[in-house]
Formats: C-alpha cells, structure tokens, sequence
C-alpha cells in the first residue's frame, strides 16, 4: 500500500536526513485485513525513527502533543488507532511541543 | 494545510460540520468536541479571539501594539489574525512586529526569515533587538562562558527585558504575545509546583504590566495550541524550530503532563486556567514588592533585576551568579527550590522564571 507520511514541528528530526516528506510502501500488519493507523505507527517506528522514539510514540499510540491527519482530516474523527488506511493516503504527523 | 491531498475516498463514519451542516467535518475541537469542517473552523478560531479582544478590552483605538513576533507557530499565527481583524473589525491599531536576535547560532537564522517574510505578507514593520545590542553578549558567547546547563535562565530573562526594552524603541503602548490556553494551563500548574504564589496569581491574567510602561496582553489565552497548529497557513510549519539550546526536562514534563489531560478531557486545559484564575491568596501571604532597578530601571522586586544580576556574573567571569544554587537550601538540580512567595527578601539572587516562556 503505497502512503505519504509528512513529519513536522520537529519530528522530522528523528528521521534519516531529517526528512520531512517520505513516499513508503507499507506492508499489511500480521493479523490485520486492512491496514490501520496502529499498524502504520509501529512500522514507521521500525522503518522510519532514527533516534528518541520516545519523542513520537508513547505506549502503542503517539505521544499526546503530536496531531495526526490523515488526508487533512483530524484523525480523532476518523477512528484514531482504529482508523482505516488506503492505498494513496496522505498521513501528517505535527508535534506541538516545540516553538512559540 | 502543507499538503496537497489527493481527493481521498470517503470514509465510512465520515460525519457533517455540526455548525453548517453541509460539509465534511474535518477538526474535533478540543474545548467543545464539536467537529466542524475547515471553513467553519476559520470562522470560530477567528471570531473567538475577537471576541476575547472585545470582552476584555484588551485594545483601544489609536494604539501602537507590537507583536512579539519569534517566528514560531503561536506568535506568526497571531501576527496574521490580528492583523485581519485589526481591518475586519477596524479596531483603529498600528501594529508592528518586534523580533529578538539572541545571536545563536543557525537558530533564528530560519525564524528570522519568517518573520521577515511576514512582514511583507502581513504588511507590518519589523524591528529586531539583537542580545548583542542590548546586553553586548550573544547567547553563542554565554553558553561559551556557561555550558549548556543554566542558559535557558539567561535566555528567558534576557528576552524578557529585550522585548521591553524594543518596545520603548518603537515607542508602542502595548506588547501582544502569542500564548495560549496550554501554555497559561502548564505556566499555573508550574507555578503551584514552585509554590510561587506572586507569579500564581499574575500568570493567568489577560493583561498584565498596567502598572509598569507597557502592558503586556495575550490574546490567544483561550485558544488551544491544536487549534493555532491546524490554522492553516501555508508556509507555517517550516518555521516550527525549537531552540537547541533548550532541551529543559522540567518543562518538558508539565508540558506533557497537560498533554496527557488534554487527550483523556480536552477541556482539562481550561479548567487548569480558570482554577488559576479562582485561586485566592490569603491577606497573611507576603508578596514580593514591585520596585526597579537600581542599575537599569527595570521593574525589579530585589536592589538589581534579573539580567543586571546575570550581566555581573558574566562580566566578572562569574557566570553562576545569578542561577541562585546555595549550599543551603537544598535546591534540586535547577538551583530553583527556594519558595520565593513567602521569603522575598532572602532569595535576591534567586530566580522566578526558568524559561522565557514562563516568565509572564
Ligand atoms: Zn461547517
Ligand atoms: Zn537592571
């Protein structure tokens, strides 16, 4: 399933060249018929995250601060954890605990 | 927002703007858990700082305001929206943008930037204080002179008075900053932690400073940093750069700590604000003193204010003067345990704020 993940407000910091915009081909989650922003959230932290996981993850979710849309969407509207992923969607990351 | 989507398929559970009916929800508001879509939510977000500039009187006609403007997320977004209904509402406001140089370092090199671009978007005139001018020290030469540990103490308090001091410069009668619900909500929580009731009671006001030169108003008290961080202008988040001098855990934690409410009840951030609001403090509570300084003329509660205390310790090479670490008091490794509210006298060399965004 091919996603466009934009990382920012400092997240980009954690990634390789601190990359903001990474065009990624993730793989269907054990278990999981269709692929759901839970599933994505681990593989970005074991594909994605050079350094400080911490910083972008906190128990199976990401670290409260962080806004997640999915296609412009607040991601609190479309299920959280749960929401459903398609081939082609745009998932942005934002911390907002850094900058005033 | 900073990417262009692709139209994406619409989803099952996708609801309608409750405000309009019409379109997709696109935001659930964290104060109201409305989901509303993005047009409506420009219209809120605007109309509520609006209305808390009316309600408040935080302005009046003819007044020269300056924007302390960072080139972060909360004080860009604030020059844009004041500077809109400064027109739509005709408030009558000459508005300038006041920008400090700490002189790090490849730190404001990109803010700069984005304040110098906003001053062509925003058609607002720029005036940038440098730490240089100021105080004939850089924050690159004091973290040389201190190592990394205590210069977030310099910075905050430095930056404080350069505000002040570049304001007098464009002669203004007010100071806009862009602080908003979280950060007043994690300021109160702070300040009980710290037991300092004079800065307890001062932190949630809307205005403060009436009685010194230039006031100082927040107008983003009530809007949340989510929201400030999906107003959606373009090129706003290339600009969102914390300082590496300030990695400060401490902060970090009540920071986090808010965050943590704000997911399990959004509108946790406003009740911290309005408990701060409701504390009363007892008439027996001795509070600090407002007098100025005797070096500069700064508004000071000790002989020497703050930077003055701190410029001595740099410029005799003693640089921990200032940093209020004692033997004795058996502060923790910030140096800040001393309980300020009750034993103003004792700590003149101890220090309130930890970090230029607490001091206000
Ligand atoms: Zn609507
Ligand atoms: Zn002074």
């Amino acid at each position: 399933m091919h996603l466009t993940l934009e990382f920012g407000g400092g997240l980009e910091l954690l990634l390789e060249k601190s990359t903001k915009v990474h065009k990624v081909d993730v793989p269907p989650m054990d278990g999981e018929v269709k692929a759901t922003m839970k599933g994505l959230l681990s593989w970005v932290k074991s594909n994605l995250i050079k350094e400080r996981p911490e910083m972008f993850i906190k128990g199976d979710s990401v670290r409260p601060g962080v806004l997640v849309l999915i296609n412009d969407c607040d991601w609190e509207l479309c299920g959280g954890l749960d929401a459903e992923l398609e081939d082609k969607d745009v998932v942005v990351f934002i911390s907002t605990l850094h900058g005033g | 927002m900073p990417v262009q989507s692709t139209a994406a398929p619409a989803r099952a559970g996708s609801r309608l703007c409750v405000r309009c009916g019409e379109r997709k929800a696109a935001l659930k508001r964290p104060k109201t858990l409305e989901q509303i879509c993005r047009e409506c939510f420009y219209i809120v977000f605007e109309d509520e700082i609006h209305r808390t500039i009316v309600d408040n009187n935080l302005f009046k006609a003819g007044e020269r305001v300056a924007i302390g403007a960072s080139g972060g997320k909360d004080s860009t977004v604030l020059a844009y929206v004041l500077s809109e209904l400064n027109k739509r509402h005709n408030y009558g406001l000459d508005l300038f943008l006041l920008s400090i140089d700490e002189g790090i370092t490849g730190y404001r090199d990109d803010s700069l930037e984005t304040v110098k671009r906003n001053e062509i978007q925003y058609g607002l005139p720029l005036k940038i204080v440098s730490y240089k001018d100021l105080y004939d020290w850089t924050m690159d030469d004091i973290v040389k002179a201190i190592g990394l540990k205590n210069n977030c103490t310099f910075c905050g308090v430095f930056r404080r008075q350069a505000l002040d001091r570049g304001a007098a410069l464009l002669k203004v009668d007010k100071i806009v900053t862009g602080h908003n619900a979280d950060d007043i909500a994690e300021t109160v929580l702070l300040n009980i932690l710290r037991g300092d009731i004079a800065r307890l009671s001062r932190c949630t006001f809307i205005t403060t400073g009436e009685d010194g030169p230039i006031p100082r108003c927040k107008p983003f008290k009530y809007t949340y940093e989510k929201e400030i961080v999906i107003y959606p202008l373009h090129d706003i988040f290339q600009s969102i750069l914390r300082c590496i001098y300030s990695p400060n855990a401490y902060r970090g934690f009540a920071r986090e700590f808010i965050k943590d409410l704000e997911r399990m009840r959004p509108r946790a951030i406003l009740d911290i604000i309005t408990s701060g609001e409701n504390f009363r403090i007892s008439t027996t509570t001795r509070m600090p003193e407002q007098g100025t300084c005797e070096r500069c003329g700064y508004i000071s509660s000790q002989k020497l204010c703050k930077a003055c205390v701190l410029l001595e310790g740099l410029n005799r090479g003693l640089p921990k003067l200032g940093i209020g670490r004692t033997a004795k008091s058996g502060a923790g490794a910030d140096g800040n345990g001393e309980r300020q509210g009750k034993r103003p006298e004792r700590n003149r060399s101890s220090l309130h704020g930890k970090h230029g965004n607490l001091d206000f």
